[in-house]
């Protein structure tokens, strides 16, 4: 690590010849690797969402170029627009409301604590986080379905049961999520404010700030950073969630807990619409992008 | 201590290759001595199926043909995920099986796609295709005229009723209604009569349930007004018309006036598991709109065995809507034996498939699995006919329809699965679904395949 630089580099910071070919043999596996199985797919969707591909049927085996259709389809589709409107209900109470203030409440909470503490409570969260999807959306059914644990507690207590899945199901899967997801949050905001550096705090202090003077004016615009990458992460974790979704109230009843990848699925693989569902997916993908975009615009950070 | 890491790492290494190794020579593995079955499984299902298979025809077959090695392949899904999974299964050179279980209303579609193998050649030189009934025939054949699978059964569909229930209420044994009135003030007398457990009458209607949905509800009763689903005459979609407004009206009805079982119930994938092998055998659901199979659910190797099921319950015809001739309708679909088109047994395929659907074989199934044979022969065998229920099941067949065999059916379908549902949960009108399903049905079929009524 110790070696001089300029052995590798020229004096404008360009790769000298032989170190520049060594890396990009050493960096085309990757590479391709990357166009196969990254890039590849990206533009094949992108290609998909202007056909008429389907699961069955004729137009699965000549696909025509139909231009914008399927967006023109989506956006003269109710359910379509219902499913927006879901996915940023989603959005917002589980992942912003949800993971991301919770997680920063959690890891401030921990802060300081003693070590023995932080572990405990520490390891009882991130259980959550370690539990795949698919346990954890099976833990929730058990949980809440008509005859689930919380309704025995509820009749135990001599109250009546209450069709938790089917009466508040976008609660529901909510509360799922936050518990699944919150731990990555607390983790993420854990690491930050261990880095606030404690004189800053002590001299505010002496200098008569209130604690919640001290968290507004000096901790958050430290952490401001983590809070907009956490956000991006979190954000894109929440727009994916589909099996959560799926096992515990498969986008229903009706279409009240229908996010949009629910619909992209139900699309491509009930309806049999491949290429509608692929459209659906960018659009997924577009949103994704803007709200990224969004949060680092509002919170004028650099990434 | 950093050479232990690097010994480990390529230890690691190692074992990834290894494995990597082994999963690509597991598909040389099916070859002319492996034959793979698919069927959908899971809950209960096809267990009078599977059962047929492991205990009848795979022993005979192994006795003719001792070096092929037959394996089952079930998957285990819901009913609408068995079609999505079977259309990507048939895509794949690798992964496909070397027979499928398709229900008719697919035939059409995945022929259309290419995934199956026609049977016309096979088929002309078997000699048995006589023997079999010829409506049931026309659910394999697409619209290419090529015959893409042997039927292995049918199916008519009708009111499941507790005789004691009904009893109770104070209504007639046998129950005959007469018209779709008659339905409502049974399961109204019943709801007074009987206590709060009792669900008067369940049908499906949950986009979960698939196309039990489309056509052990939606369909049985859209068929009894007279107006169908496609004018086969004009080849046309019919998307207006009165029968599409009352029939959704009527599914509206029975879950307004509450007769119906809780929507957390219903709307589930596993309704019909929840219906038929716990409400019904406990007494606790009075009528049921459903299909003859159920008959195989409390069958001694069922999924949930009965044996006092057939004093219990009777078989109604589903009547027409205000008792218009014929007086009673009914649906039928099937299932058949298919040969993928990427099937790399195709031959030994077609052996099985010849020696599943001789006579005896198939009367086997039936005295198992509780469905209609599609032979017209089995059909006259005495221990055919003396299955509880099969004589009403196959009075039925007088006055049943048939799905219309064209190629955007399956979509139609899912517009249909979840209008029904919207309905039931009360986000739209009957008349906004009637509405709905004009706009969404046009968008699929194109403008110039629909009509209105």
């Amino acid at each position: 690590m110790n070696m001089n630089a300029s052995n590798y580099v020229t004096k404008e910071g360009r790769l000298k010849k032989p170190q520049a070919l060594r890396s990009i043999v050493f960096l085309l596996p990757s590479w391709l690797l990357l166009l196969l199985f990254f890039v590849g797919p990206i533009l094949l969707t992108v290609f998909f969402s202007f056909t008429n591909l389907a699961l069955t049927g004729t137009q699965a085996q000549n696909i025509d170029f139909v231009g914008f259709q399927n967006f023109a389809a989506m956006f003269d589709d109710a359910n379509f627009r219902i499913s927006v409107l879901k996915t940023i209900v989603f959005l917002f109470l589980s992942a912003i409301i949800g993971q991301q203030v919770l997680g920063f409440l959690l890891a401030l909470l921990m802060k300081g604590r003693k070590q023995s503490f932080r572990r405990i409570i520490g390891i009882i969260i991130i259980a959550g986080w370690v539990t795949p999807e698919i346990v954890v959306a099976f833990c929730w059914v058990a949980f809440l379905n008509d005859s689930g644990t919380l309704n025995m507690i509820l009749n135990a207590i001599g109250l009546s049961a209450v069709t938790w899945l089917y009466t508040f199901p976008m609660i529901s899967v909510c509360i799922a999520n936050i518990w699944h997801g919150t731990a990555f949050s607390m983790m993420v905001f854990q690491a930050s404010l261990d880095d606030v550096p404690t004189e800053l705090e002590e001299a505010a202090r002496i200098d008569g700030a209130s604690k919640i003077k001290v968290l507004t004016k000096i901790v958050l615009p430290i952490v401001k950073g983590t809070i907009v990458t956490n956000m991006i992460l979190v954000t894109l974790q929440t727009l994916g969630v589909f099996t959560l979704i799926y096992t515990m109230t498969g986008g229903g009843p009706g279409t009240s807990t229908q996010t949009l990848p629910i619909f992209m699925y139900n699309q491509a693989f009930v309806n049999y619409q491949l290429g509608y569902g692929t459209a659906i997916s960018l659009v997924l993908l577009v949103i994704g992008i803007i709200a990224s975009l969004f949060y680092i615009r509002s919170m004028k950070v650099q990434i | 201590m950093r050479k232990w890491y690097r010994i480990l790492g390529y230890g690691c290494l190692l074992v990834c290759l290894l494995l990597i190794a082994a999963c690509s020579n597991e598909d040389n593995t099916d070859s002319d001595n492996e034959l793979r079955i698919t069927f959908r499984s899971g809950g209960g299902t096809n267990s009078g199926l599977i059962h047929w298979l492991n205990n009848e025809i795979i022993p005979q077959f192994n006795e003719k043909y001792p070096d092929v090695t037959v394996n089952l392949a079930p998957l285990e899904v819901s009913e609408g995920d068995y079609f999505a999974k079977v259309s990507l299964l048939l895509q794949s050179k690798d992964a496909a099986p070397d027979i499928v279980t398709e229900d008719t209303f697919m035939v059409n579609s995945d022929a259309s796609a290419g995934y199956l193998e026609p049977l016309d050649s096979r088929i002309e030189k078997w000699g048995e295709w006589d023997n079999f009934t010829e409506n049931v025939k026309d659910g394999v054949i697409a619209e290419d005229g090529k015959i893409y699978g042997v039927p292995y059964n049918t199916d008519s569909r009708g009111l499941w009723y507790n005789k004691e229930l009904l009893k109770q209420a104070g209504i007639s044994i046998p129950w005959e209604p007469k018209s779709w009135s008659d339905i409502l003030d049974a399961a109204t007398a019943i709801k007074e009569k009987g206590s709060g457990e009792v669900v008067p009458i369940w049908m499906n209607s949950g986009k979960a349930t698939g196309e039990a949905t489309s056509m052990q509800t939606f369909e049985m009763l859209l068929y009894g007004t007279g107006d169908p689903l496609y004018d086969s005459e004009n080849k046309k979609w019919i998307v207006k018309s009165n029968g599409l407004l009352n029939t959704f009206k009527f599914i509206d009805k029975v879950y307004e006036q509450d007769l119906g079982p809780d929507l957390s119930q219903v709307l589930n994938g596993q309704g019909s598991s929840i219906a038929y092998q716990e409400l019904m055998p406990n007494g606790n659901l009075a009528i049921g709109l459903d299909g003859i199979w159920q008959a195989g659910t409390w069958h001694e190797s069922g999924p949930a065995p009965w044996p006092e099921a057939f004093e219990t319950l009777g078989f109604a015809a589903m009547p027409t809507e205000n008792g218009q001739s014929p007086g009673t309708t009914s649906m039928s679909g099937g299932w058949a034996l298919s040969i993928p088109a990427n099937s790399d047994n195709k031959d030994m395929a077609w052996e099985f498939i010849k020696m599943a659907s001789t006579k005896e074989n198939n009367l086997k199934l039936q005295l198992i699995d509780r469905n209609l044979t599609p032979r017209e022969d089995v059909a006259k065998e005495k221990s055919y006919l003396e299955i509880e229920m099969f004589e009403e099941a196959t009075e039925f067949l007088q006055h049943t329809n048939f799905r219309p065999a064209v190629d955007k059916y399956p979509n139609v379908s899912t517009v249909i699965q979840s209008l029904v549902e919207d309905v039931v949960t009360d986000r739209i009108t009957p008349e906004e679904a009637a509405e709905m399903y004009k706009k969404e049905v046009t968008k699929i079929v194109g403008k110039d395949n629909v009509t209105e009524r």
